[in-house]
């Protein structure tokens, strides 16, 4: 049985000279834009009160924190290719991300991290890329795809598949046409419901994937969404041939620590926090056919 | 280690409590409350247990005389020292408000400490106990993020461990490997000798700061019959546990019985108490609690012992993950023996028995895991 604990210092109490910094303890950002995306989701963007801006990579998260409400786990949607404030696009669902997008400028907010994986679009490089988003599941795949955008002649066909509750509910209108005019990514969006005057597609964005036109034998497949959703497109992604290896899911779990400490995103042997959010579905397939795992 | 063992009677044990409060540790041992074995603070070999034994079984646990004078005659208390070093509640910062600026400081001066002050001189951990303890320093220190308060806690700790004589009837530490011969961890390991010789102990040195408490201590060189016979006590109370686990190809099993028909059986008794997972000493898990003042001025975040058995442990907008007992009693007993392994690569089961004995529904995990090893798997459902 090893030790890591030190135990050469009688009675030796105090701060530990070497001990890292508390990952429990945010730092103050001051919030300085909000900006209204759709009906219930909002665009923060943070800058930090002292220190330098926050370097993260595509796909992680931070833990966002309304002081005195709560701390939750949102991702960052920003641009990891330019420095700028942090950016985090946040439905209103609850305490605390009501609290978080109703915060007034100037307000300041906890934040600890970047946590977490990120998509690594990168290994794309070469291949044809295919993003699939659910809902507020855009904005965590934003960051990824501004990456590749700022790289584009390295990747080939680059697809994004998007599913949105109504048109209303869509989110970044004037990028996804940026994207599809001046970025030669193929934008296709659906809706579940589009009474009114909407001419598009509607639909489950599981049924986009066959359409996609995609070399499934050379494709990285990037996936955010409601859980259920992602488990019938990777299931999809699959059938057509796309490895598992090569879909990539950002899980959600309920998460209090964000550091792999709190056991709450426990996902079997995995911590979603540190092993996740983003993960093949090599991994996650044996998993997520267990009901309530 | 032979060579180095020394042997102290009881004004020894008490030389040695005295020895440590006089280096400034509160020290923690054993203590008879409420009709159960409880850890506070001992001053001296009064405060111990003397005479007292246990009587252990699922649901069921009682104090007993034992008819000796025995200072350490029992088995697993109703805690293990996992609240000294890993307290129930604990505050990670208070943070106050000035107009629009918030400044957080972790370590507020006037911050309440939960419990007595460090530095703590553990007395009386028994192997089992001590493993638990390497797990938490595992999971809380070895990888990527540190729990920073533990870890200050435990490195200011001194640890005395104890050799389990008489074993209760819910301990499975042999089957473990985890006991009841304390086998490293400790600074300074006792074997309680009650034969027709005088009321002794033996004492293995583990660490030079052991050493260093134990010179300020009268003790006489052990003969090697004394070590012998503290050899033959820990064989012979290994032979004597009340409870065995296979854990032989375990966490295969487990993770083959994610759709066991077991996990109803077991979900028609569980009632999702909590219980075996406050009394577990590696149990981990976590949550934070915000405190704010009235104004809204001052705001506190604490972090307190959470468990998967309760509903909103997993719970995410829109719902739970485990609605159900039978998916949190599974995420309980997959997470201890099998999923545990390929995090931390040990079992998070350390055989202590306290989960048996503390569970009012007198739910056994090793006949639980013995059930799913034998339980038929349902056909693979295809996908
Ligand atoms: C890795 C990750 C990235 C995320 N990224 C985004 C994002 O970019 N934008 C966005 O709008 N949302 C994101 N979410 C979801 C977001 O964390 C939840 O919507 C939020 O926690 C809800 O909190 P609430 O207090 O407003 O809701 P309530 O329903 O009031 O929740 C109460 C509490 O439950 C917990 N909780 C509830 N839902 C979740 C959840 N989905 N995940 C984890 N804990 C939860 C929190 O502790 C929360 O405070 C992400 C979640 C994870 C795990
Ligand atoms: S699971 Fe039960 S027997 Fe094993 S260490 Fe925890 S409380 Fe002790
Ligand atoms: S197994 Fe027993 S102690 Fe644990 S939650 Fe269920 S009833 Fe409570
Ligand atoms: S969020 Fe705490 S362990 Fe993952």
């Amino acid at each position: 049985m090893t030790s890591l604990i030190d135990n050469q210092h009688p009675g030796r109490t105090g701060a530990i000279d070497d001990l890292p910094a508390d990952p429990m303890v945010p730092r103050p950002y001051r919030i300085s834009r909000t900006r209204q995306d759709t009906r219930d989701t909002f665009t923060l963007e943070l800058e930090p009160v002292d220190g330098p801006l926050l370097r993260y990579r595509a796909g992680q998260f931070t833990m966002l924190d309304a002081f005195g409400v709560g701390e939750v786990p949102i991702s960052i949607s920003g641009d990891p290719t330019r420095p700028g404030p942090l950016e985090h696009t946040i439905r209103d669902v609850g305490v605390v991300t009501h609290a978080l997008i109703t915060a007034p400028t100037g307000a300041v907010l906890g934040v600890r991290g970047p946590f977490g994986t990120s998509w690594d679009v990168t290994a794309g490089e070469g291949k044809d890329v295919v993003f699939v988003a659910g809902g507020i599941g855009l904005a965590p795949l934003r960051p990824a795809l501004m990456e590749l955008i700022a790289r584009r002649d390295r990747y080939n066909r680059v697809v994004l598949l998007y599913g949105a509750r109504t048109p209303e509910d869509i989110l970044f209108g004037d990028e996804l046409r940026s994207w599809a005019k001046d970025h030669g990514v193929v934008v296709e969006v659906t809706v579940d419901n589009g009474q009114h005057a909407w001419r598009g597609r509607v639909g489950l964005v599981t049924q986009l994937v066959p359409r996609a036109g995609f070399d499934p034998r050379n494709t990285l497949a990037l996936v955010c969404g409601p859980e259920t959703m992602m488990r019938y497109v990777a299931a999809a992604l699959t059938d057509r041939g796309v490895p598992e290896h090569r879909v990539r899911l950002s899980m959600e779990r309920n998460m209090k620590c964000g550091v792999g400490l709190c056991g709450h995103c426990q996902l079997r042997e995995l911590f979603v926090c540190v092993d996740g959010p983003v993960l093949p579905y090599s991994r996650l397939a044996p998993l997520l056919s267990t009901r309530e795992l | 280690m032979a060579d180095e063992a020394r042997l102290i009677d009881l004004d020894g044990l008490q030389g040695l409590i005295d020895a440590l409060s006089a280096r400034g540790y509160t020290v923690i041992g054993p203590t008879v409350r409420d009709g159960a074995i409880v850890n506070a603070p001992v001053h001296g070999v009064d405060d111990l247990p003397r005479g007292w034994g246990d009587e252990q079984d699922a649901a069921h646990y009682r104090l007993r005389r034992r008819g000796d004078d025995a200072v350490f005659g029992f088995a697993a208390g109703a805690q293990s020292v996992k609240p000294v070093v890993f307290p129930a509640h604990e505050l990670i910062w208070r943070g106050r408000r000035t107009g629009t600026e918030f400044t957080v400081n972790d370590r507020d001066a006037d911050g309440p400490v939960a419990g007595p002050p460090p530095p703590y001189a553990l007395l009386g951990v028994r192997s089992c106990d001590l493993h638990a303890l390497a797990i938490h320093d595992t999971v809380l220190l070895g990888r990527g993020y540190t729990d920073t308060r533990y870890a200050e806690r435990r490195a200011g700790s001194f640890v005395v461990a104890v050799t389990c004589t008489d074993p209760g009837g819910t301990c499975f530490c042999a089957s473990m490997r985890t006991g009841p011969h304390p086998d490293g961890g400790f600074d300074l390991a006792l074997t309680e000798l009650m034969d027709d010789g005088p009321h002794r102990f033996l004492v293995e040195v583990g660490t030079p700061r052991g050493a260093d408490v134990l010179a300020d201590v009268a003790t006489a060189p052990a003969p090697e019959s004394d070590v012998v016979e503290a050899e033959a006590i820990a064989v012979e109370a290994a032979s004597r546990m009340g409870r065995t686990l296979d854990t032989d190809g375990l966490k295969d099993v487990l993770y083959a019985s994610a759709d066991s028909p077991r996990w109803d059986d077991v979900a028609s008794r569980c009632l999702a108490c909590t219980n075996c997972t406050l009394v577990c000493p590696t149990c981990f898990c976590t949550s934070v609690e915000d405190v704010a003042d009235l104004t809204g001025d001052v705001a506190e975040r604490r972090r307190v012992w959470d468990s998967c058995f309760n509903e909103d442990f997993s719970y995410i907008h829109g719902g739970s993950i485990r609605t159900e007992t039978r998916s949190r009693y599974r995420q309980w007993i997959t997470h201890k023996l099998a999923a545990w392994v390929d995090q931390f690569g040990t079992s998070g089961c350390v055989g202590c028995g306290r989960c048996i004995t503390w569970c009012p529904a007198a739910i056994d995990i090793t006949a639980e895991a013995a059930a799913l090893r034998w339980t038929p798997q349902p056909a693979a459902a295809g996908s």
